[in-house]
């Protein structure tokens, strides 16, 4: 069930936490995430959440809530219980195999002064 | 890869002029596009094949390198180089899916790798028989596609551009690595210098190629700055990347195989730079078609993966659709 947290590749993986309660309560108006592009060029990025019926009241949502001052140029909106998340009892094995390998980094290599920028 | 991402892009467009205006005047406003954003049919088609072809040479320029991991002469040389074919296949799934957000399918594009219809740069197509290639692929090879993707964090299509603003944060250790790598065997014996320089007599003219066609030749390129998918032409990114590695080939004691290298002070308006000998695009051009020295091989290699894998992606998507039945199943109850 997508409540108990299940084992996939070896990563933990948890239904959104707001998910969760969602699927207690199902008379609720649905949750959705709301993502927007701050500027032209730049990616979505996730700003907050809200309720909405569907997909079209919860754009217009999403405009009344997190747009009011000229925040962005483009909204996207996700069904929260879509979302599914790492487990964060489990980020220490999940990024610190991330931490310690400094041969990722430019900076581990010698390179004279005198070759220039590399 | 790279420059040669164009090869057999069809640039051709159907819409009205005043679409076609529009649109021009958003590029000419530096405004990135977006996938949802109108697009005539022409800019989207060519970079479904930019960027698929430079995804391809992602995954394809694995096989090289790949090919000297468990000889790795020391733990160091064994965990840079695992490290950076890694990045390569993380270079790869970035920028598939950037093309995908252009309304075509990983599984089109595979099939169009392993069917020989896209291609991928010319580059991996040479062989890597000595322990110095891993150095001189970093420097040159690697070195050729920073050249090239650095314009490209700023082409036109939004989601290209990002992939290459983080492809592009990677890269740097890549070249580092190379030449870190070929400072130590120069500094070596006698027999580590001379494979040096001639692992650097076989890669110098094929990382020439890799910047593609001289511009009068090069179909797909006017159209293409005018949608600014490139920023600079062939001939300006091969120049500038001459003017910048020869120094460090002299800096290592080692020469490029070019008796045409002449130092230019007139070049790059009075700035100076590097006049060099004539490439062989015969060669640039067989490879490209396929008779290249390792084109089988390659693409042998990646056919293998894909059948191999085929039963894992049938049972991971068997087991998916079982463990949705199930929910439902428990769901009605
Ligand atoms: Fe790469
Ligand atoms: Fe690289």
């Amino acid at each position: 069930m997508l409540r108990s947290p299940m084992l996939k590749n070896g990563l933990r993986v948890k239904p959104h936490k707001l998910q969760n309660r969602e699927e207690k309560m199902s008379k609720e108006t649905p949750l959705w995430e709301v993502f927007i592009r701050p500027r032209n060029g730049l990616s979505h990025k996730h700003c907050g959440s809200l309720h909405a019926a569907d997909e079209v009241m919860a754009l217009q949502a999403a405009r009344d809530t997190y747009t009011r001052r000229g925040e962005g140029l483009s909204i996207w909106v996700v069904p929260s219980k879509s979302i599914f998340a790492s487990d964060p009892d489990q980020a220490a094995e999940n990024f610190e195999p991330g931490v310690d390998k400094v041969y990722r980094h430019p900076t581990f290599y010698d390179i004279p002064e005198e070759v220039g920028h590399m | 890869m790279y420059s040669q991402g164009l090869i057999g892009a069809d640039g051709t467009t159907e819409e009205t002029e005043e679409f076609l205006a529009a649109f021009q005047a958003r590029i000419d406003r530096e405004e990135k596009i977006e996938p949802n954003d109108p697009m005539p049919e022409g800019y989207r088609k060519t970079l479904i094949r930019q960027i698929g072809q430079h995804a391809h040479s992602e995954i394809v320029g694995m096989l090289p390198e790949g090919n000297w991991i468990t000889r790795a002469p020391s733990l160091r040389r064994k965990a840079a180089l695992l490290a950076k074919v890694q990045d390569e296949g993380g270079h790869g799934l970035y920028l598939y899916s950037a093309a995908e957000t252009l309304g075509v399918s990983r599984e089109q594009m595979t099939e169009e790798l392993l069917s020989g219809k896209a291609k991928y740069s010319s580059i991996f197509n040479y062989p890597t028989p000595t322990w110095a290639d891993m150095g001189t692929i970093g420097w040159l090879v690697d070195g050729a596609a920073i050249m090239n993707q650095i314009p490209l964090c700023r082409c036109s299509y939004g989601p290209y551009a990002r992939a290459m603003i983080r492809v592009c944060k990677e890269e740097s250790f890549h070249q580092r690595q190379g030449y870190e790598l070929l400072i130590s065997l120069c500094n070596g014996t006698k027999e580590q210098k001379d494979m040096a320089q001639d692992s650097i007599n076989r890669w110098w003219w094929p990382s020439l190629m890799m910047f593609g066609p001289h511009d009068a030749d090069s179909s797909h390129s006017e159209q293409s700055m005018k949608w600014k998918i490139k920023r600079f032409s062939n001939d300006e990114l091969r120049q500038k990347f001459i003017d910048a590695t020869v120094p460090q080939a002299e800096y290592l004691g080692l020469t490029v195989p070019d008796p045409d290298l002449k130092w230019n002070p007139e070049k790059n308006n009075g700035k100076g730079g590097y006049d060099h000998g004539e490439i062989n695009w015969v060669e640039f051009w067989q490879v490209v078609k396929g008779h290249g020295q390792m084109n089988r091989d390659r693409i042998k290699a990646r056919k293998k993966a894909w059948n191999d894998g085929e039963w894992v992606r049938d049972a991971a998507l068997a087991h998916a659709e079982k463990r949705a039945a199930r929910q439902t199943a428990q769901a009605a109850e």
